[in-house]
């Protein structure tokens, strides 16, 4: 069969809904792309962890402390599922990996904003954990296999993440005036980069079209980033919080609400290095890939020893 | 050294009694023994359950994709392996 054999045939599979497998044929462009999405995607859970992991001594009690322990686990599950999706592509789990050290893989932009106060906590769970989850749903559905899989089982665990961070957030906004200003303090600082994890509008996302003919994505950063922002705002009257953009209101005739422009060079500079806290957190990756070395290298000589008292 | 050197594992989990190990996913462990604490730890946090089986990926022999068609064809082509292939009148019961 011939190059643009397979491409059809392959295209033909994808409209058909049949999802494609790590040895089914695949144009190399859609691959490239999926090692793309889902190691970036890994490298979010993982790096997620470090705003949050950096609470977990200080939670205000042994319930929020056990929850938050249990929800930055939840996260390290996610990097390993998503870690295992990019490897049936043929690529190699350490490479993966340290192409996020050397800098030359993306995460996600909101973890470069450093977590404040123990209100950002609560704040992350819902918003971030909530925009992560518009997302995550959407893509349960990508025609890609593995990685389809793999979101399933992360929504399943998602919802608690979301759910905890807002009961979190309940309490600080039903508690003193200080704990109120503390809780709308966060949100101030955490709505837009939370609508910037959508990515780059439509007009100016490079990778959307094909990304979407190939139901990669099945539907727009901005189709999302409406949804969420719909999605939200009755959750934040609840709370009492304000959100901090003059311009959001209700469209009528769109059935959507309206909101501001969101600051694209304030995202671009984020993208590229330039966030409060791009540098601290490779650079605890890195550590943390280093100072590990030794166990894994333990690991890996106590499994020798022990095959070979087997074989003797 | 590096965890490259490290096996890939596939993870199968009976959920309860009575049903099948069903591949879960995979991860990558030095022995068995740390696959199986290491899948524990990934794959049954919320009681997902009750017995685990992992499996070297190297071990697992698998059908070739490009041949599925002749491969599978011997089947796809006797219909009459089903009920259904089969006219019984309509007043016949329990059948
Ligand atoms: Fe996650
Ligand atoms: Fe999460």
């Amino acid at each position: 069969m011939t190059q643009a054999e397979q491409e059809i045939r392959f295209q033909e599979k994808i409209d058909r809904e049949i999802k494609i497998e790590p040895n089914d044929w695949m144009p190399d462009e859609y691959r490239q792309t999926l090692v793309r999405q889902i190691s970036q995607h890994a490298h979010s859970e993982i790096v997620g962890m470090l705003p949050e992991g950096n609470w977990i001594t200080r939670a205000p009690n042994l319930r929020r402390k056990a929850v938050l322990l249990a929800k930055v686990q939840d996260e390290a599950g996610h990097g390993l599922y998503l870690y295992s999706a990019v490897e049936t592509l043929g690529t190699s789990r350490e490479q993966t990996i340290d192409d996020l050290h050397t800098g030359k893989a993306k995460y996600s932009s909101i973890f470069n904003y450093p977590a404040l106060t123990w209100a950002d906590i609560g704040t992350i769970g819902w918003l971030v954990d909530g925009a992560a989850i518009m997302n995550q749903v959407a893509l349960c559905r990508t025609s890609y296999g593995p990685y389809a899989r793999a979101m399933v089982k992360i929504c399943k665990e998602e919802s608690f993440h979301q759910r905890q961070g807002y009961e979190s957030l309940i309490k600080l906004c039903n508690g003193t005036p200080q704990q109120k200003a503390m809780a709308q303090d966060a949100m101030n600082r955490f709505w837009w980069p939370a609508l910037m994890m959508f990515g780059p509008s439509d007009a100016e996302s490079t990778h959307s079209d094909q990304s979407i003919k190939w139901k990669i994505k099945r539907f727009t950063n901005d189709e999302l980033r409406q949804s969420f922002v719909d999605a939200t705002v009755a959750q934040a009257e609840i709370l009492g919080l304000t959100i901090p953009d003059p311009n959001l209101k209700w469209n009528e005739a769109r059935g959507h609400y309206d909101f501001s422009e969101i600051n694209w060079d304030e995202f671009w500079q984020v993208v590229k290095g330039n966030g409060p806290c791009n540098k601290e957190r490779l650079a605890a990756r890195v550590k943390a890939k280093e100072e590990g070395a030794w166990v894994r290298d333990a690991a890996t000589a106590f499994a020798k020893k022990r095959a070979m008292k087997k074989s003797a | 050294m590096s965890t490259n050197e490290w096996p890939l594992w596939e993870v199968f989990i009976r959920s309860k009694q009575g049903l099948n190990h069903k591949h879960v996913g995979s991860l990558r462990a030095p022995d068995a023994t740390l696959a199986l604490e290491n899948a524990r730890d990934v794959y049954t946090r919320r009681s997902e359950g009750i017995s685990i089986w992992v499996v070297e990926s190297a071990q697992i022999h698998a059908t070739d994709i490009d041949e599925a068609a002749s491969f599978f064809e011997p089947s796809d082509t006797k219909i009459y392996r089903h009920p259904t292939f089969y006219e019984v009148p309509d007043g016949v019961k329990h059948m």
